[in-house]
Order: C-alpha cells, then sequence, then structure tokens
C-alpha cells in the first residue's frame, strides 16, 4: 500500500494551522485575476466600459480645468504679490473703478515695494468690414514691472511698443475675429484710432472678448476718460516681507476696498465662473453621469461572473473559508479592472489631449487629474462590486450541494 | 472504548421552506469514530445527504444535539461552524466544484491558502498530494481537461489538503465507472483504516457497500438497519475480480 503511505507523507507535514489574514497575498488575486479575463468578451467589455466612462471623464475635466484657468488668466500672468480691487470685485474681468490715488496709498505702506496701476474696462472694437466685437482693454504704464504679458514674442519690446501714443497689442489666436492681417494696421476702438504694434502668444480670454493691451494713457483716451481713473493696484512686496501681515496694514489703511493675493484672486476668479455660469456644474454633473454609466458596465460584468463562479465559493464556504476572502476575490477583480480600465482611458486622454494641444481652448491634462481620476475610477469600481458582494453574502453551501 | 469523533443525538430537521414545512429526519442517533468508514445508504429523498450535511456542520438540525469531540456545536455563529469546519473536515462532493479557471495544483492550493500557507510551500504540498492519488501527469491540466474520475481526484486531494480528521463524501462513486469507483473506496477506506481519519460516505452505490465498517440504512427520514462488519474487505479484491 505505497499509495497509502505517500498520502500519509503528503499530508502530515505540516501541523501549523495560522489561519489566513486579510492582508497576506494570497491566491485570491489570482482567482480573481483569472476570473476577470476567463471569459474574453465580458472582459473586453468591462475594460472598454471603464476606459469610455474614464475617457468622457478626463477630457470634460480637461475642459473645466482649462475654462478655469483661462478665467484666471491675466492674474496668473501678472506677476503681482498683491491685487488692490473695488470692494466686493467677484472676478477680474467683472472689475469697477477705484480712485487712482490708492496707488500712492498702497505705496506709503510699510513692506509694499512697488505699487502700479492697472485698468481693465470693456471697449467696442469695429472692424474694417464694419462688424463691432467687444474687447478688454488693459492700460498698465510703459515702464510697469508687473500685469505685462508675459508670453511676448522675442524681438518685441512691450515697452517700446506701448510707448506709441496710439499702439495696441493683440493676440495671435485672436487677430482673425478682429480681423487684424498684420503689424501697423490701423483700428478703431470707441470710435478713436488705434495700431496694432505687437501680438502676443496664447494668453486666452474666457469671457470670449479679446485681451487688448495698451499703455495707461492710450486706455484712457480710448476710453474717453480724463480723470485719473484705475481699477486695480498691482502690488510688489519688498523681500522678505510676509503677504498677510501687508495685507492687514493696507487694509487697515484702505478699509473701503478689498486686498488679496495673486492666488486668492485668481482663486476668486475661478470659483465665481464655476458656480455662477451652469457650465462647472453641467461639466460636473455629466462627468457624474458617465462615471455612473461606467459603474453600471462594471456592476453588470462583475455580476455575471460572480454568478458563474457561485457553485465554487460556495465550495469555498463549505471547506470553510471565510466570507471576506470571497469579497477579497471580487473586490480584487473589481480593482484589476479598475486599472487596467483606467490607465487605457489615461493614456487614451493624453493622446487625445496631445493632438488636441493647438485648438483654441485644448483640455488641460496634469498628472494630479490623471491620479485623481484613476483612482476614483478604482473607487467607483470597488463601489460596483457590493452587488455582487450581497449576492455573496447570502450564498448557503448547503444548497448548492443538492 | 472508542471515543466518538462526531456524536448525533435526537437529531431531527425539516424544511420550512415550502407553504408547509417537510420533516425530513426523525430522532436520528450516529456516532462517527476515527479509522472508520461510515456509510450512509438509503433510498433517494430518505435524507442521506441532509444528515451528511448536518454532521458536517454544513446545517444546523432543527432539534437534537451534534458534539464534536465531546463538544456541542450548537451554540456556535457561521463563522466559527466554518472556523471549525476548516479545521477538522474534508469534503469532497458529488459535482466537484472544482475552479475551472484554475489548474489542478491551484484548485489544491485553494485549501492550503485558507490554511495560511505561504504559496511556495502549498505548491509543493499540492503537487505532492496530486501525485500521491495518481495525477501526477496531469498537475497544470485545468479541470475541463480532465475526465470525471481525475477530477474527483483533484477533488480528493483537496480534500485532504487540509489533512482533516474528518472526511465526508456524498455520492463520491456515482460519476465513476466502476473501476474509477472501486478505485475511489479503495483510497477512502484506506484513509480510514491506515490514517485513523473518520470517513463517511453517502450512497446508493451497492458495488460499494461491502467496503463500509458499518452500514447504517435510512428510510423516510429514520433509521431503518444498522449493521457493521468488522473490518470491511478490500476493494482491491474485488477489482482483481473486474
Ligand atoms: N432545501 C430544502 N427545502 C425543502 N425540502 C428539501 C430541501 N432539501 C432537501 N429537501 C427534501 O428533503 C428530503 C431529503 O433530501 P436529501 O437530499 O437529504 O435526500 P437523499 O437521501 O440525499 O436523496 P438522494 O439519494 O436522491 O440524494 C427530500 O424529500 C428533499 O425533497
Ligand atoms: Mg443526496
Amino acid at each position: 500500500m505505497s499509495l497509502g503511505k505517500e498520502i500519509g507523507l503528503a499530508t502530515r507535514q505540516f501541523g501549523g494551522r495560522s489561519g489566513v489574514a486579510w492582508m497576506r497575498p494570497s491566491l485570491t488575486l489570482l482567482i480573481a485575476w483569472r476570473n476577470l479575463v476567463h471569459d474574453r468578451v465580458r472582459f473586453a467589455v468591462t475594460i472598454v466600459g471603464i476606459a469610455f466612462s474614464t475617457i468622457l471623464v478626463g477630457i470634460q475635466l480637461g475642459m473645466l480645468l482649462n475654462f478655469l484657468h483661462t478665467t484666471s488668466t491675466v492674474v496668473d500672468h501678472a506677476g503681482a504679490d498683491l491685487w488692490v480691487a473695488a470692494h466686493g470685485v467677484p472676478s477680474v474681468d467683472l472689475a469697477t473703478p477705484i480712485d487712482g490715488r490708492r496707488r500712492f496709498q498702497s505705496l506709503a505702506v510699510e513692506g509694499v515695494a512697488v505699487a502700479e496701476p492697472y485698468l481693465l474696462h470693456f471697449g467696442f472694437w469695429k472692424r474694417a468690414d464694419g462688424i463691432r466685437q467687444i474687447v478688454i482693454l488693459i492700460g498698465v504704464e510703459p515702464g510697469a514691472e508687473m500685469g505685462l504679458p508675459l508670453t511676448l514674442p522675442a524681438g518685441q519690446s512691450f515697452r517700446e511698443a506701448l510707448s506709441s501714443p496710439d499702439g495696441i497689442i493683440i493676440d495671435r489666436l485672436y487677430a482673425e475675429k478682429l480681423g487684424v492681417t498684420g503689424l501697423n494696421q490701423l483700428v478703431e476702438i470707441n470710435d478713436r484710432r488705434a495700431r496694432v504694434v505687437g501680438f502676443t502668444d496664447g494668453i486666452r480670454t474666457f469671457t470670449q472678448s479679446p485681451y487688448v493691451f495698451t499703455s495707461l494713457r492710450n486706455a484712457r483716451s480710448l476710453l474717453g476718460r480724463t480723470d485719473n481713473l484705475i481699477t486695480y493696484v498691482l502690488i510688489r512686496l519688498a523681500p522678505g516681507q510676509d503677504p498677510a501681515t501687508v495685507i492687514e496694514r493696507l487694509s487697515a489703511r484702505m478699509p473701503d476696498v478689498d486686498v488679496m493675493t495673486s492666488r486668492e484672486f485668481a482663486a476668486n476668479s475661478q470659483k465665481y465662473w464655476l458656480l455662477t455660469t451652469g457650465a462647472g456644474i453641467s461639466i460636473i454633473c455629466s462627468s457624474l453621469l458617465a462615471l455612473f454609466v461606467g459603474v453600471v458596465i462594471v456592476a453588470q460584468t462583475l455580476y455575471a461572473s460572480t454568478m458563474d463562479r457561485l457553485p465554487e465559493y460556495a465550495v469555498i464556504r463549505a471547506m470553510g473559508g471565510p466570507r471576506w476572502y470571497l469579497y477579497k476575490i471580487v473586490i480584487e477583480q473589481a480593482v484589476i479592472g479598475g486599472l487596467i480600465g483606467s490607465v487605457v482611458g489615461i493614456g487614451a486622454v493624453a493622446v487625445l489631449v496631445y493632438l488636441g494641444r493647438n485648438m483654441s481652448s485644448p483640455p488641460l491634462f496634469p498628472a494630479w487629474l490623471a491620479v485623481g481620476i484613476g483612482a476614483v475610477t478604482v473607487l467607483m469600481c470597488v463601489g460596483a462590486s457590493l452587488v455582487s458582494i450581497s449576492k455573496i453574502t447570502s450564498i448557503d453551501p448547503v444548497k448548492v450541494f443538492r | 472504548m472508542k471515543r466518538a469523533v462526531i456524536s448525533a443525538s435526537g437529531v431531527s430537521h425539516s424544511f420550512d421552506t415550502g407553504p408547509t414545512p417537510v420533516t425530513v429526519l426523525r430522532d436520528i442517533d450516529v456516532e462517527v469514530y476515527a479509522g472508520e468508514l461510515l456509510m450512509l445508504v438509503g433510498p433517494s429523498g430518505s435524507g442521506k445527504t441532509t444528515l451528511l450535511h448536518i454532521l458536517g456542520r454544513l446545517l444546523s438540525p432543527s432539534s437534537g444535539v451534534v458534539m464534536l469531540y465531546g463538544k456541542n456545536t450548537q451554540a456556535l455563529g457561521e463563522e466559527e461552524l466554518a472556523a471549525l469546519r476548516l479545521k477538522y473536515f474534508g469534503f469532497i462532493f458529488q459535482a466537484y466544484n472544482l475552479f475551472p479557471v484554475l489548474t489542478a495544483t491551484e484548485n489544491v492550493m485553494v485549501m492550503l491558502d485558507l490554511l495560511g500557507v505561504s504559496r511556495q510551500i502549498a505548491r509543493e504540498r499540492a503537487r505532492e498530494l496530486l501525485k500521491s492519488v495518481g495525477l501526477g501527469q496531469r498537475l497544470d491540466s485545468f479541470p475541463s481537461q480532465l475526465s470525471s474520475g481525475q477530477r474527483q481526484r483533484v477533488a480528493i486531494a483537496r480534500a485532504l489538503a487540509g489533512d482533516p480528521k474528518i472526511l465526508m463524501a456524498d455520492e463520491p462513486t456515482a460519476a465513476l465507472d466502476a473501476e474509477s469507483g472501486l478505485r475511489a473506496i479503495e483510497l477512502l477506506q484506506m484513509l480510514a483504516h491506515q490514517q485513523e481519519r473518520a470517513v463517511v460516505i453517502v450512497t446508493h452505490d451497492p458495488r460499494i457497500l461491502q467496503f463500509g465498517d458499518r452500514v447504517i440504512h435510512l428510510e423516510d427520514g429514520q433509521i431503518a438497519e444498522r449493521l457493521a462488519t468488522p473490518r470491511g474487505p478490500s476493494p482491491l479484491h474485488a477489482m482483481g475480480a473486474l
């Protein structure tokens, strides 16, 4: 009876029964993987479903991010430490004027190194063909350190350009929209004459009204103003100054205006458009919808595969396996599917974003957004496994063996 | 006198899933001993499987007491009973219920995984076990690539992987031809006689009845007859006669 001796040897050699610990790498991962790929069609449906929902969410949030980014472009590009604005200005483009003397009051405050006027106002641009466009005029002093677009093409000096009495600068992106074909073209703003003396590159506008940069003096004359109207005071701090302390001092000195950091002002502008224009809400809603569709597909395929394995799961219960062992299989199956699907989806979004990089407002897809979407997708897949888990909870090993 | 591994007394069971409760077992007393092959036989519907499930602590009887090594198991919760099964029992079911996505070796490894044996050691053990049930050539085959007799041997290897004191098999020979059936019974008999395990088999199969050390006849949920042979004959002799 050699057979008996062999079995005796095989089974008696280990006595230690340590039990399964949650974290120990176990066979569940292998079972989960094989379950997932066993049915090729179902596997493909799962991955495509997850990838599609990731793509939809990725592109939409990428657009939202671009949209938000654009709402604060001029603030981000201005290079100021602090902004002084009329009380309650909700967004940089929706400005109300303040007294030009605010600049000198600011300069007198300890910790302020530079304070410069900044004028922002709507104007009417008339094309050669007579069509009118609303533009946003931005005026700074020709010698200003702040408020200038950073992306001026090489070879052009913003300062020289703005020292001419009728010079304006627009962005190349909007040249066509404004009917501008080349340098030194004469145009009309508010029925006054101006001359295009330079182009910026990539300063997008969120309101669809292009920005027109010019000197403070030109801006005032185009607007027909003779007072010393300004919209903002841009402040650079003296080295080593704490922004919060200087803001406190400025507010104490000028209690009827708002003083905030660039970052705060940019965030406020973004928040304002996000919450007041429905666009943000609708993008977020459709992203949630895309996620939901993904979850339904995953829940469905996962459930089908769990149903297929029910007899085997019942055997594991009968053999004495704890329930969580089965939960682990299902959750790992969901996580693996979620990871593969979202990596495929995120890869596709990255390719699409790359291909669309020259669009007038391409979606932004920074690494943190990619990682965030991946994490949310995997979490949603785990959520989708709950349906299957509830099925496993009710497994009665006895019922399967009739 | 031998100490019972399992002793059930006054066990009755009724299923109340239908409109009226169906009483399936009535006042059953059974003892299961180590080193013994116990057969439960009887007509279809007489309650054999139900009794096996109760003895194997898969099912709690409506009334009566089931003791395991002298300890009452009635008060235990579902997860506690599962832990008990993991520790003491090995089950071989008629539809072997192997994972179709796992190889023979991996199917056996699942049991060892439940017991917390590391992957590498588990793989070695699983291979040894499969070799010892004569499947050394099919270690990496999937269940769909195996005959039903081979599948059943994988199921036996899986049941043995945890080195259980008690083995329970429901109709282990039903799907097998005469020779494979006798081989399976020989294996189970050896596990009882040489390794002091308690083996309980439910069967319809008259061919294997003679190999039981004790036979309990169930009829209509009651014990109709108890037979004992001092020691069942070896199926190897029967095989020689084939
Ligand atoms: N879950 C259940 N609900 C209701 N009745 C059940 C249930 N399980 C079994 N029964 C009934 O209990 C009785 C005994 O069933 P059991 O499976 O124990 O019989 P058996 O002796 O194993 O029969 P067979 O030889 O056909 O396998 C049968 O009449 C069956 O219909
Ligand atoms: Mg039965």
